[in-house]
């Protein structure tokens, strides 16, 4: 197991919190809750070692593109594939879109 | 089931355990307890160089189910195999015991469980153990108050020691997708040999263990097509009966007839399980 942490700049904290994905075999378990403003703060548990830089382009290319709400973001991985992180991330921030839909 | 069926209906099995718990109970009435966010994980995994999930595996559901207070106890199959630890089966066995003090305080409480697990948590052991034991004295005294209601959709099943806490519930609902048995395939072949009990024959196996085999066998209460509307009507229908004028787990000289009645000599056949509990227990 491998631990990480990364930040990028954001901008006003999330409304609420979500959740995306499970921790099962090629995919990741993502959690997400409102941020300090205007910084998203990431912290990464994987079962895969040495992935560190693969893990850095990956959010950097999610989180840095689009101006997005700031938040407290955890990552569980067993495994997934870059896709699937892009996607999990995806879904969680479009759970905190809905309305009445920021709990789990 | 007709192809238009087929397309229009909504699957059960392909939702995770927290979509299961929510489309049981009515729409908007759902409230998460110990959820991901309070981070209750466990603490053995993380030890152990396993990365946790933040709810451990187990969503414990409040709401309503017909305008009744309800509870549903969902396992997410695709965690760890839905294994039974420390925490989890603290979960479960805690929100049915409280639910049995809601029915003492005159809130009649119902409870669903959805088993999608493979028994214990190996890393756990016997606080995995420990906390199974709980769930089983937690069903049987709820049971005595309200319908306590089993669900194994699959694609996991339910073995080891979560089997019997399905089999002493009020009322068993499973798909043909389910498994349903105490001791899971690889274990059977490990120990009884590869002759005996093949475990990577998937048709074999789920001939002797499956959904269907199990409804024939007289060792569930619904079997179902794989589909959110039939096993939530199902649900429905169950707690509508209340709990049993006799359970089955309060049949067991019936069972153990049967069993005395097991040929040893001879290889098992499915049609041959069927039929000896068929006789002895469709009375």
């Amino acid at each position: 197991m491998e631990h990480m942490k990364f930040s990028f700049p954001a901008g006003r904290p999330a409304p609420g919190r979500a959740i995306a994905g499970v921790v099962g075999s090629g995919d990741l378990e993502v959690l997400i809750e409102p941020g300090a403003e205007g910084q998203t703060q990431v912290s990464v548990s994987t079962s895969v070692q040495g992935m560190g830089r693969v893990w850095e382009a990956v959010l950097a290319r999610v989180l840095g593109a689009a101006p997005l709400p700031a938040v407290t973001l955890e990552i569980n991985d067993f495994g997934a594939t870059p896709g699937v992180v892009r996607m999990r991330i995806e879904q969680a921030f479009d759970e905190l879109g809905q309305s009445g839909r920021t709990q789990p | 089931m007709n192809l238009d069926e087929l397309l229009s209906r909504e699957s059960f099995t392909e939702l995770g355990a927290r979509a299961r718990a929510r489309v049981l109970l009515d729409e908007g009435s759902m409230r998460e307890l110990i959820g991901p966010f309070d981070r209750l994980s466990s603490p053995w995994l993380a030890q152990q160089g396993v990365v946790t999930q933040a709810d451990d595996g187990v969503v414990v559901a409040r709401g309503r189910i017909d305008g009744q207070s309800a509870v549903v106890l969902a396992i997410e199959g695709a965690y760890q195999g839905g294994s039974m630890g420390e925490v989890g089966g603290a979960k479960i066995a805690g929100a049915l015991e409280l639910a049995a003090e809601d029915n003492r305080r005159g809130i009649p409480t119902r409870a669903v469980i959805l088993f999608e697990t493979g028994g214990v948590r190996l890393q756990e052991a016997n606080l995995g153990l420990a906390a199974i034991a709980e769930i089983h004295a937690a069903i049987v005294d709820l049971r005595r108050y309200q319908p306590v209601i089993g669900i194994s959709a699959g694609p996991v099943g339910c073995f080891g020691g979560m089997s019997i806490a399905a089999a002493l519930c009020s009322y068993l609902i499973v798909t043909r997708e389910a498994r349903l048995g105490l001791n899971g395939p690889q274990v059977i072949e490990q120990e009884a040999g590869i002759e005996e009990y093949d475990s990577r024959d998937r048709p074999f196996i789920w001939s002797m263990t499956g959904g269907e085999q199990r409804w024939h066998s007289c060792l569930v209460d619904a079997y179902l097509d794989d589909s959110v509307a039939a096993i939530s009507d199902q649900v429905r229908a169950f707690l509508l009966q209340g709990v049993p004028a006799q359970h089955r787990s309060d049949r067991y000289e019936a069972f153990l007839a049967s069993l005395a009645r097991v040929d040893t000599t001879q290889q098992a056949r499915p049609d041959v399980v069927r039929a000896i509990y068929q006789e002895g227990l469709q009375a």
